[in-house]
């Protein structure tokens, strides 16, 4: 038999925050912790399953008018509706002028992706492979590996995260975007940024919005955490809803992985602001084009789901109380371990856990302090000193600041 | 002025187009042989009872939402495995293959697809059968491939041109990638016998072809998923390492819940590993990881035996409404007093049949009878039932005679 056409191909490292967790499941100690992979834990350390989706599970599993037959290319119309709805507001201008196009998505990363499709065939020209992408350093290490693959080759970074002060380093950012060549994409969070939970301020998103008006860039939101963040989904949109008031065309791509909990249904939506009805209708046709030969069509199961709570007001009400307990819990273990940090008078200073947004946590601990927690301490995080905030526990917080002091102290 | 002004609006997808102009139809009459799901004998959708058993099962588990494996569910991927090789397959008991979860049929290919274009350098050409699935070409060519095609249907006979398949496939460049059908070609209905597979296996071995089978009908085409899947494992017997893109949206009825899976068969199992981690990096910049929905009520059919026996039971039945309505329609035709040769349509298999109908034809049926199909003559058998087939059958004989 001939050699295999395979034989060249080289062993892949694995993704680094699933090996991570598949370290942490196989690590015997009692002591051990997970702050790695970004899903929500409650305080016993275990997944939840939201109420409001139980109940209307359950909903669906008692109708049996409900079957599973194709949805549309671009997803189940009162999902799609619901869900931008929900990203731009009621008010939304956008909305009653019609100008507005939704795309259901396998996820925020499959948002992303099509997306990004899209802008690769037809922004800036046709297929211009050319036009430069930034991504914020650092970002979700996954938005680099999106843009490429769909095809761009100039893919940049812009400043972000002041490691020596803790937080946003907006001149920096300002200055990218003065620098940036006309029409370039950037990605911006729409909240609660990953990994640094660092978000600008609203004045400071006037800012940016005010240079990328004049500078003719293109705003590509990445929206995975409305209303876990703050627990107001009116807060956590507050950017987007700025830029389409400013008469921006813009992306967001919208994740319900964190904020409904459905992280396995895959459930995401990429939201299309443009100038009016006619522009955005030839852009959803092109994307339907796109998601034709990326997944036919989407899955049914969570796009159900979230489109049935949100069109209730009695079930979006409850919905929004459940998110109001995730985020609320969060906000909580961020107080608790920085008053702990501070108490043990941990060296450095402690307030951007509590300054910070959003299920994650940039510690500030550096790799080899990282290591240092993993091997000794059997506390799993990322290698950047990213924390998830919700796998700290009542129970763990005292242990996990000890371990944080004992990191700083002994390892430079 | 917008950043869209020169999009193009995009043509509408003819084969979902079909059903959306069907929707807007108010003829009572109306029929729509369109696009491939499943109908029962009174039109209407069908959800298997294994499907909803599996269900029950699901929601008793009160199972929580967390992420899978970027590679997908673990039960259900190995039981697609051994349902698409056999579980007496060499392959899939020395573990020398990667299956991993895909986003049904279209998702399954398109992951295959991607994986060709970063690691098969041999070559940048597929093969696909004259003709194909509408959607082939473009996810080959939207993973940066090009397309070749080989000669599959006679449109003189309404059969295969096995002679025009085989000549064609021996002059195919060394190394080049070839589609095949895995069972109940669509949209020709047309698949070779037994006797010809091991010919086009042995062709294609002597040609050092890759081969891509795309099996999305196993089960649903003859109503027996070993007679389905035999060519695949043919091939995988005879030293041919294929690739194999498989769908759960038909043989269980799972069409939105996107049940699908993509397998490598490997040289041995750390092949395998490699190709297995390559196909993840191929993954998480696309969707992540997949939906759990559609995998998790597979797998629980396939690994619970009363389930899987409750299956095929059902998938049988299908296959045999199927077989029905082609005997019934040709039946009808020939008491409308239709001089034409109408056996393609029983010898065809599967969902679909290649009527033979010119696009003018098709047009004047749409236009004058409210029957809906795509132009190039293809009717979805799914959507004739005994209560429509003599309409159909009329109709027909009104644009041909």
């Amino acid at each position: 038999m001939a050699a295999s056409i395979f034989s060249a191909v080289p062993r892949a490292p694995p993704v680094a925050v699933f090996k991570l967790t598949a370290d942490f499941r196989e690590d015997g100690d009692a002591r051990k912790v997970n702050l790695g992979v970004g899903a929500y834990r409650t305080d016993e350390g275990q997944p939840w399953v939201l109420p409001v989706v139980k109940k209307v599970e359950q909903m669906i599993a008692n109708d049996n008018s409900l079957n599973h037959e194709y949805l549309p290319i671009l997803g189940l119309p009162e999902f799609r509706a619901n869900a931008s709805r929900i990203s731009l507001g009621d008010d939304s201008p956008a909305i009653k002028e019609n100008r507005i196009g939704s795309v259901q998505s396998l996820g925020g990363t499959g948002a992303l992706r099509i997306g990004a499709e899209f802008l690769r065939r037809w922004y800036n020209g046709n297929n211009n492979t050319a036009t430069p992408v930034y991504i914020s350093t650092p970002s979700w290490e996954n938005h680099n590996s999106v843009f490429v693959d769909a095809g761009f080759k100039d893919i940049r970074t812009y400043h972000y995260w002041d490691a020596a002060k803790r937080g946003l380093d907006l001149q920096g950012l300002l200055d990218d975007m003065e620098k940036a060549p006309e029409f370039s994409i950037f990605i911006l969070h729409a909240c609660a940024h990953n990994p640094t939970g660092t978000d600008p301020t609203p004045d400071q998103w006037k800012q940016i919005a005010a240079v990328m008006k004049r500078r003719f860039l293109f705003p590509f939101f990445d929206s995975a955490y409305q209303g876990f963040a703050s627990g107001s989904l009116d807060k956590d949109a507050w950017a987007v809803r700025y830029f389409v008031s400013e008469g921006f065309e813009l992306f967001c791509a919208q994740s319900f992985s964190k904020n409904f909990g459905l992280y396995n249904e895959r459930v995401g939506n990429l939201t299309v602001v443009g100038k009016d009805t006619d522009n955005v209708q030839r852009v959803l046709s092109q994307m339907e084009k796109i998601v034709r030969t990326t997944w036919s069509n989407p899955p049914t199961q969570g796009a159900r789901i979230v489109a049935t709570t949100l069109a209730s007001p009695q079930l979006f009400t409850e919905w929004y109380d459940n998110v109001k307990t995730m985020a609320d819990r969060v906000l909580l273990m961020r107080s608790e371990l920085r008053s702990r940090l501070e108490s043990l008078g941990t060296p450095g200073t402690w307030n951007h856990i509590t300054e910070q947004i959003g299920m994650f946590s940039f510690t500030g601990l550096n790799p080899k302090q990282v290591e240092y927690m993993i091997k000794e301490k059997h506390i799993y995080l990322l290698a950047s000193g990213r924390i998830n905030m919700s796998g700290l526990t009542t129970k763990n917080l005292d242990y996990v600041a000890k371990s944080i002091h004992e990191a700083v102290t002994k390892i430079q | 002025s917008s950043w869209w002004s020169h999009v193009e609006m995009g043509p509408p997808d003819p084969i979902l187009g079909v059903t959306e102009a069907f929707k807007r139809d108010t003829n009572s009459k109306k029929m729509n042989l369109g696009v491939g799901a499943y109908r029962d004998d009174n039109g209407k959708p069908y959800v298997l009872n294994c499907v909803r058993k599996a269900e029950a099962i699901m929601t008793s588990k009160k199972m929580d939402k967390e992420y899978l494996p970027i590679g997908g569910l673990a039960d259900f991927t190995r039981a697609s495995a051994e349902l698409a090789l056999g579980e007496n397959s060499e392959a899939f008991k020395s573990g020398r293959y990667v299956t991993v979860q895909g986003i049904s049929g279209t998702g399954s290919l398109r992951i295959g697809a991607n994986f060709l274009q970063r690691f098969f350098k041999a070559s940048r050409d597929v093969y696909l059968p004259k003709p194909s699935w509408g959607n082939h070409t473009p996810i080959f060519r939207d993973a940066g491939m090009q397309l070749q095609s080989y000669r599959y249907y006679d449109p003189k006979t309404c059969s295969l041109d096995f002679s025009g398949a085989m000549d064609d496939i021996s002059k195919i460049p060394e190394k080049s990638v070839i589609l095949l059908h895995a069972c109940a070609h669509n949209p020709t209905g047309v698949d070779p016998r037994q006797e010809q597979w091991k010919e086009l296996a042995a062709i294609v071995k002597k040609r050092n072809l890759l081969v891509y089978f795309d099996m999305a009908y196993q089960g649903f085409a003859s109503g027996d998923i070993n007679r389905d899947a035999w060519a695949v494992r043919y091939f995988i017997e005879q030293g041919i390492n294929v690739l194999l893109a498989q769908s759960y949206a038909k043989n269980m009825g799972l069409y939105g819940e996107r049940a699908g899976a993509f397998t490598v068969i490997c040289s041995d199992a750390e092949e395998a590993k490699r190709v297995e981690s390559q196909l993840k990096i191929l993954i998480r910049p696309m969707y992540s990881n997949p939906p759990l929905n559609g995998a998790r009520i597979a797998s629980t059919i396939l690994n619970t035996p009363d389930l899987r026996k409750e299956w095929l039971v059902e998938v049988k039945g299908m296959a045999d409404r199927i077989i029905g309505m082609r005997t019934q329609l040709v039946s009808n035709l020939k008491k409308e007093g239709s001089s034409h040769n109408w056996q393609h349509i029983t010898d065809q298999i599967g969902m679909f049949c290649f009527t033979g109908l010119k696009p003018e034809q098709v047009e004047r049926l749409t236009k004058e009878f409210s029957i809906y199909m795509t132009k190039d003559g293809r009717i979805s058998v799914a959507g004739v039932t005994s209560g429509n087939v003599g309409y159909l059958a009329h109709a027909i004989h009104q644009v041909t005679k």
